[in-house]
This record gives structure tokens, sequence and C-alpha cells, in this order.
């Protein structure tokens, strides 16, 4: 009980610090890659502490759903994160929810926000949620169906036991492509579900061209640095997903204390190098027109029904 | 346990006789009428609870002098869990009513109201209860009739009356479907009574048993309101007053599943070709995705619940229609799953949708209008309202923990499940149900943001809204009650599979409590905790303590520093409710997206100004969505039914003489028939 606490914690705190530096490690990529020096990949903690120090000021038109969206979405979403193993291939939570869960927590965050960009009145704020709304409802399918074909040859839904049984080597099929088709259908969900080009750009400064920052325009101070928190955090958790889902060779399979480290590092030296892919990926498309987004967001759902009928096919 | 059914059975009589004692006083006639009903339900409600832990099922019988016909009730546990759902909604409902039908004071007849509402009751509770075929068509028909006359309460509307006759079709329709498998359930067995149902004297044929789940579905699928019946639903439901509305959506439709499980489980023995599971999962998953796709672009908040259990009522039979598929296959446990899923998904709807319902009949209490355009800034003027709206808005959206989530996460545990399954067609489709069952919840999801983010939150967008007041007590306290019961069917799961594993055992054959409870009763695990697990109370106290921590963050890092209040930038100029984002704008891109479903017709008249043509003077928008069903399924068989009625016109000449020797040559048929 007490270890199963202490592990809970230490994931927490892992999260939690880690992910603002994926954030920064973006920008960074980016950067370099428009020949710019760029901030420092530490830039991300500094802005949330000066957002935390800061007055916040909130509209005369919100109810208590503004502010206590802040709250609910970082909770939701570390929540999330705690049900997707790290560093450790068996999380002590595992028990509360499978990928089902952690995929409904985080639609739970996604809820709250939809409803606090409607709440100021501004019309930026329904637009940014109606988008929202577009990019979530057209992910979920996508993102149910390629975990399946995971979850399939690991004959699981527990990310855990997934995680776990792929470390050692159990349940791998021998032709990759449900795997390979899972994982690109997974990515490109990845890339809708955090905001990142080509779906959304979280670096602009054009409101009729935000989704996800149209609907946290009117937050600041300590509301904008949890929401800006748990936007790294929803970040941190897609991409564990994706590294320990798909390669999670170097988590600690064991409590021991080696092992333990080993797994702290390999983690982190696997999201970074996934965050830089990101900060390429990025480099490399425009934006997308809204509308188009549904093309991409359809080639993510075929590919994952691609991966099941094949493994279907592969294994009869 | 008679005395509880007496309870129940003196008490809605009461409510419905009692009131009619004072014609000219409706503030009696409320509290008798709908006191009487809170206390019969308060009765259903223990009848439930006993009839399901009894060790036997409750019978009691009145014989009639009609041949084949007895007034006999068996209270199994699927009957119990029935019964028990139907009384705590009736019982919100009854509370709610003495708050809500003030409004109707000088407007209608609040006896007649009141006793059509206890009559609605008793002839739903009834229904689950009855024993005997002749017995279940008449409280069947009786509670179809006893609705039709509540949809109808507010006659002088022609939109009412419209949807009052459609539903009146539709229901004998589907009625007309019932009869006729209890009829061929009569000829094998001989007799009306369930028990000859289950135990016929000669087996049915294939071909015969076939005809029984087609007609059964498509008769108590028109009550259900399974796409491509449910087109009387939306007209229907809204047009009620709301805590009927609340009824109807939340329990009425349930009656159905019920009589389909008995129908399916029970008579037919749990015995089935794989196909049978097939189309009712097929039927789920398009009633789901349509429902939730008409009820986005609803904005008239009644209309939108309504096609919300059009949604709902699909998930249920994703559940029973997999449980079905694995019962064919052998797969006890999972079929037991499957239906458990269903059933749980069935009275977590009734509650949530209940609740909403009463949520909706609020707002139209405080704004007289339903239309979600003209509302706004709700949540300040009318707190417990929203916030009992909220809940409910969680839970049918099925966001963790709450009851809506624990149901579908077994739903699509039960459909996840199909990998055992021996055909391939099976295993790629139900996987493929339950990435339309995700679609659904998000979409469902989207719908609720719209529905609570139009209506409750920003500014106020009409001066209905703006001079809104909260409630009166006993509505605020109905609704609390159902909220209070969402949470807790969400948090206690443990509580919830022992109560449904007595239902679905005798059906199943096994119990499968212990399979589907792991960790002492904390999480739930379908087959074992390495498949899947879930545990709400767990995900419940994680939230919480995580967003402690978010305070605590907060204090840590920034101390809390006081807030400033200032109005919303808009751009330069003062905001007002004509900036915000409408119900139809929310929706647009989803309407664009799926514009192939929704066949859209915009119409967009602008007139300029004479001096310029860059400033409209007047624009006029206006936009449609295809009643795609109508069109090409209802009109035709319409068209058909008065074409053939205009050609029988002929023989009704309207000469006496002519009818008169009708009436003669009727009678040389008959007697030649005689000779």
């Amino acid at each position: 009980m007490l270890q199963a606490i202490i592990l809970v914690v230490a994931q927490t705190i892992v999260l939690l610090a880690v992910s603002p530096f994926l954030v920064g490690l973006i920008r960074k990529v980016k950067a370099r890659l428009q020949l710019r020096r760029g901030a420092s990949v530490l830039q991300p903690y500094a802005d949330l502490a000066k957002l935390f120090r800061k007055q916040p000021v909130v509209s005369t038109t919100t109810s208590w759903i503004f502010t206590a969206t802040p709250y609910i979405v970082f909770a939701s979403t570390l929540a999330a994160g705690l049900l997707v193993p790290i560093f450790v291939s068996r999380t002590p939570l595992d028990f509360a929810g499978n990928i089902i869960a952690v995929v409904y927590l985080l639609a739970l965050g996604t809820f709250f926000l939809m409803l606090a960009g409607l709440d100021a009145g501004s019309p930026f704020g329904g637009m940014g949620s109606s988008r929202e709304a577009i990019v979530a409802s057209l992910t979920e399918p996508a993102m149910i169906l390629s975990i399946f074909a995971i979850a399939l040859t690991k004959g699981s839904t527990n990310l855990s036991t997934i995680v776990h049984k792929t470390a050692l080597l159990e349940g791998i099929a021998m032709d990759p492509s449900p795997y390979l088709m899972a994982l690109a259908a997974l990515l490109i969900v990845a890339l809708a579900e955090t905001g990142r080009v080509p779906v959304d750009n979280p670096a602009t400064h054009l409101e009729l061209t935000m989704i996800h920052e149209a609907m946290v325009l009117e937050y600041s101070g300590r509301y904008l640095a949890l929401i800006e928190w748990a936007a790294s955090l929803k970040l941190a958790v897609f991409l564990s997903l994706l590294a320990n889902v798909f390669a999670p060779w170097g988590i600690a399979t064991t409590l021991a204390p080696t092992a333990m480290g080993i797994g702290l590092v390999v983690y982190l030296l696997k999201i970074s190098g996934l965050a830089v892919l990101i900060g390429i990926l990025e480099s490399m498309f425009a934006k997308l027109r809204l509308f188009r987004v549904t093309d991409l967001l359809g080639v993510a759902f075929i590919l994952a029904l691609l991966g099941l009928l094949f493994f279907y096919i592969l294994r009869s | 346990m008679l005395n509880l059914f007496l309870l129940l059975f003196i008490g809605y009589i009461g409510g419905l006789l009692l009131p009619l004692c004072f014609p000219t006083k409706p503030a009696v006639q409320n509290i008798l009428a709908h006191g009487s009903a809170g206390l019969a339900s308060g009765a259903g409600i223990l009848l439930g609870v006993t009839g399901l832990f009894a060790p036997e099922p409750w019978t009691a019988s009145v014989q009639s002098t009609i041949p084949f016909l007895s007034f006999a009730v068996r209270l199994d546990s699927l009957a119990s869990l029935f019964v028990l759902t139907i009384s705590v909604a009736g019982l919100a409902a009854s509370i709610y009513a003495i708050g809500y039908v003030t409004e109707f004071y000088g407007r209608a007849s609040i006896a007649a109201l009141g006793a059509l509402f206890n009559g609605f009751l008793l002839s739903m509770t009834l229904v689950v209860i009855a024993d005997n075929g002749f017995f279940f068509l008449i409280v069947w028909e009786l509670m179809s009739l006893l609705s039709y006359f509540l949809v109808v309460t507010e006659h002088e509307k022609a939109e009412v009356r419209y949807a009052g006759f459609f539903y009146l079709v539709m229901t004998h329709v589907g009625t007309a479907f019932i009869i006729l498998v209890f009829l061929i359930f009569f000829q094998a067995g001989g007799s009306f009574s369930f028990e000859a149902f289950r135990h016929p004297a000669q087996p049915l044929p294939e071909g015969i048993r076939t005809l029984v789940f087609l007609m059964a579905l498509i008769g108590f699928g028109t009550k259900a309101g399974i796409v491509p019946l449910h087109v009387w639903l939306p007209y229907a439901h809204p047009s009620a007053p709301s805590h009927i509305s609340a009824l109807m959506s939340g329990v009425m439709i349930k009656t159905a599943i019920y009589a389909l499980v008995r129908v399916y489980f029970d008579f037919l023995g749990g015995q089935f070709p794989w196909w049978w599971g097939f189309i009712v999962l097929v039927i789920g998953a398009v009633s789901a995705l349509l429902g939730v796709m008409y009820a986005l672009m609803e904005h008239d908040l009644k209309s939108l619940l309504a096609y919300h259990s059009v949604e709902n009522i699909g998930i249920i039979l994703l559940g029973i229609g997999a449980g079905m598929i694995f019962q064919t296959y052998g797969f006890t446990e999972f079929a037991a799953l499957g239906l458990l899923a269903g059933l749980y998904h069935t009275i977590n709807h009734a509650m949530f949708k209940a609740l909403l319902f009463l949520g909706a009949g609020s707002l139209l209490y405080a704004t007289h209008t339903r239309n979600m355009e003209e509302y706004g800034g709700l949540l300040r003027r009318m707190p417990w309202t929203g916030a009992f709206f909220l809940i409910g808005a969680v839970s049918i959206s099925a966001l963790p923990p709450t009851n809506g989530f624990v149901s579908e996460w077994l739903v699509f545990q039960s459909l996840f499940l199909s990998f055992h399954l021996p055909a391939v067609l099976l295993k790629f489709m139900l996987p493929l149900a339950a990435a339309m069952l995700a679609l659904t919840s998000v979409l469902a999801l989207t719908c609720f943001a719209k529905a609570f983010g139009v209506s409750f939150l920003a500014l106020p967008r009409s001066s209905h809204a703006r001079q809104a007041e909260e409630v009166p007590i006993t509505m605020r306290i109905a609704m609390g009650l159902l909220a209070v019961v969402c949470v807790l069917l969400g948090l206690a799961p443990m509580v919830v599979v022992p109560m449904l594993d007595r239902v679905v055992a005798p059906f199943a054959g096994l119990s499968i409590e212990g399979k589907v409870l792991a960790l002492d009763g904390w999480a739930l695990a379908p087959v074992n905790v390495e498949f899947s697990s879930l545990s709400t109370p767990v995900l419940a106290l994680l939230l919480v303590a995580l967003s402690m921590l978010g305070l605590g963050l907060v204090a840590a890092f920034g101390g809390l520093v006081k807030q400033r209040y200032y109005k919303t930038w808009g751009c330069g100029i003062n905001l007002t409710p004509r900036m915000e984002y409408t119900a139809t704008g929310f929706v647009q891109p989803i309407k664009r997206i799926f514009g192939a479903i929704y066949q859209p017709t915009v119409k967009l008249e602008t007139e300029l100004l004479e001096e310029s043509l860059y400033f409209a003077k007047r624009r006029h928008f206006e936009f449609h969505i295809e009643p795609v069903f109508q069109k090409y399924f209802y009109d035709p068989v319409v068209a058909c039914f008065i074409g053939m009625a205009e050609r029988l016109r002929v023989i009704q000449r309207g000469s006496l003489h002519l009818y008169l020797a009708y009436i003669f040559v009727t009678l040389i048929v008959l007697l030649l028939f005689a000779v």
C-alpha cells in the first residue's frame, strides 16, 4: 500500500515536472529549424511561475464554471496520466481504469473547457469550443479502434498489462503491420488531440484560426497557468502512450531501484525524442483548413480499421 | 409483498379519484393527486427492492369472467428492477409536479392531469409485472392511451395535436405487431398465461420463432423509439408537460426494453441464431448515432432530449445485442455481461433523462420558452437547476466518474470481448460498433456542451432569460433526488451490479457477480482484472485529490492573489448577447461535415441598402435539415394508405338504402357460411 502510494506520488511529480519541458523542447526544435536561437527549453517553467504570481482577471459575465474549469481540467488530465505507465510498467492505479477510462477522463477535461469557452460570452470562445468539438468527435473513434487493435494482440485493454507484456516480448505478432497502422493512427490522433500543427497551431496569435487557444482566450493568471500546465500534461500523456504502448523496452518491469532508475532515464529519452519528432513535423507542414482536418482524421480512422482487419486476417 | 402492492395500487387509484372530489380547488387537487402518487411510488420502491432480493418470484392473480383473461401479476427480479426504476422516477415526478402544475392552474383541469398521471404510473407498473398476455395487452394499451391524453394536455396548440395524433397512430401500429406476437404464443400454448408462453405444449418451429423475433422487434421497437421507428418520439415527448416527458422518455420507453428482454430471453429461452443479435446490434448502433446526430441540430431543449432517448435506447440495444450474439455461440458469461450492461444503462438513462427533462421543465417554467437561443446566463439566476442539469449533462455524456460512464464502459467491454467469437464478420463488426459508440458519446458530449453552455452560461439572450427566477422548492427537491441517485449509481457499482446480477442470472443460468466485481467490489473487471478494470470510486477520489493538488500548487507558487473582475473584451465595443455564439452556430461545422446525413437546406436572403452594395439593411436566414425518414419512408406509406382509402370511398355513398343493402348482403353471405 505504502509502496503504491509512493509510486503514484513519484509518477505525479515526474509528469508535472517533465511536461513543461516537452513544450519548451518542441519550441526549441522549431526555432532551430527556422534558424532562430529560440528561448531556453526551460522557458515554459518561467512562464508558469510568472502566471501563478499574476493577478487573474475574470469576466463579469462568467459563472462558477469558469473558475472551476482549470482545476477540473488539471485534475482530469493528471488522473489520465496516472493511468498510463511511464517508467514502471505496472502502475499501482492500473485497476482504476483501462484505456477507455483514459480517453474519457481526457474528454471530461474537454467538456469543461468547451463550457468555459462559452462562459465568457465572447464569440471567440464559442468558436473555439465549436471547433474543439469537431476535432474531439473525429479523433475519438480512431483512438478507440487503434488502441483496440493493440489491445487484441495482448488480450487486454489495461495499459499496464499491454505495456508489461510488450516489454517482456510476450504476444508480439510476427507481422508488424497492425502495429504500424495503429501507430500511424495514434500519432495523428495525438497531434489532433494536443492541438498541434497541422490540426491547430499552438503559437497562433490570430483568433480566427485558433481552436484550443480560442477556448482559453479569456483565462489569465493562475487559471491560465493551470490550463497551460494541463495542456502540456496532455501532451505528455499522449507521448507516453505512443512511447510505451509501441516501444516500452527499457521500462522497469520490476520495482528494483536500478530498474526504475533506468526506466526513468529511458522514458525521458523516448518522450524527448518524440517531442523532437513533433517539432520537426510541425515545421514540415502548414496548418490545415478546419474542414480539411476531417480528411486527416478520416485517414487516421481508416488506418486504425485496417490495423484491426490486418490483425484478424493475419491470425486466421 | 401483497401489502406493498395493495398500497401502491390504492395510492395510485386514490390519486386518480380523490382530486375529483374537489372540483373547484386546483391547489387541493394538486396536493391530493401528486401526494398520493408520491406515496404509491414510495411503496413501489419498497416493492421493487423486496422483489429483487426475494428468493422466489411473488405471484398473485384474480380470475376474470372473460375467457383467457386473468389479472395475474408476477414479480420476478426483472420485473422488480423495472418497478424500482419506474417508482424512483415516479416519486421524483410526483414531487416535481406539485410545483410544476401550478403553471396549468386555470389553463387545464388539474384533476384530469393528476388522474391521468396516476393512471399512467399505475399502468406502467402493471405492464412490467403482468403475467398474462391478455392482461399485458390491456395495461399496455392503457399506458399508451393515457400517455396520449397527457401528450395532448395543451391541445389548444395545433402542433401538440399533430404530435398526439402521430404518436397515437405509431403506437397502435406497434401494438398490432405485439398482439400478433402474443397470438402466436397463444396458438402454441393454448393459454395467455406467461407460463404457457415460456413452456408451450409443442415448441415453436424455427420460422415462427423468427417471425416472433421480428414482430416483437417492430412492435416493442416502435415504443422504444429505435431507428427508423423513432419518428413520433421527438414530436410526442416534448409536447407533454415536462414531468410527463420525464416519465415518457425516462421510463415508458424502457417498458419496451423490458418486454424485449422478456420475450427474447424468457419466452424464447435465450436460444437464437447469430443474426438476431446482429440485427439488434446494428439497429442499436444506427439508433445511437442517428439519435445523437439529430439531437445536435435541435434547438428546442425538450426535442433535443427526446432525440437523446433514441440515442440511449441504441446504446442499451448495443449491450443487449452483444449479449444475444454471445449467447448464440455459448459464451454464457459474456452474454450475461452484455445483458447486464444494457440493463445498467437502462436504469441509468431512466434516472439522468428524467433529471434532464425535469431540468428542461424548470427552464420552461422560469422562461416560458423551449427555444435554447432565448436562454443564456441562467446558471446565475437559477443556480440549483443549473447544478442539477449539469450533473445530468455530465452523466448522459458518459464522463467519468458518473453512472453513464460506468454503463457505457461495460457496453464497450462486452463489444471488445468479441475477439473470442469464431465468426470473422462479427469479430470485425463488434469493434466497429464500439467505434460508432465512441463517436456517439463524443457527439453527445458536444450536444450537452451546447445545451448547457448556451442555456446556462454567458449573457442572457432574451428578456425571458433576464427575468428568470429559481423554481419552487418542490421542483428543486425532485431534481436533487434524481441527481443524487445518478451520482450514487456511478459511484457504487458494487451495489448495483449484484442487483443486476440477480436479474440476469435466471436468463443466463449463472451468476457473474463474482466475475464482474473485483477487489472487494471496489473495481469492475469483466472476465478478469488483467483484461480490463475500472473503479469509479477511486477515479472520483483521484479527481478530488488532484483538484486539491491544483489548489495547493496555486497557493504554493503564487499565493491566492485576489482576482479582479472586468467585462469581457468585445473587440472594442460593449459585448451584447447578439455577439455570443448561438446554438445554431455552435453545431454549424458538424452540420457541414455530416452534410450527407443532414442534407441541410440553407436559405439566406439579403436586402441591401440602396446607397451601397456592402451594407445590408435586413438579412433573413433559414435552415432546415431534411427529415429523411419521413420523406422517404413514412410519406410514401401514408400516401399509399390515403390512396387506398380514396379508392374505397366509392362504396361510401352516404345513402341509407345502400348501407341497408350492404347489411343485407353481409347477412346473406354469413348465412351461406353458416350452412
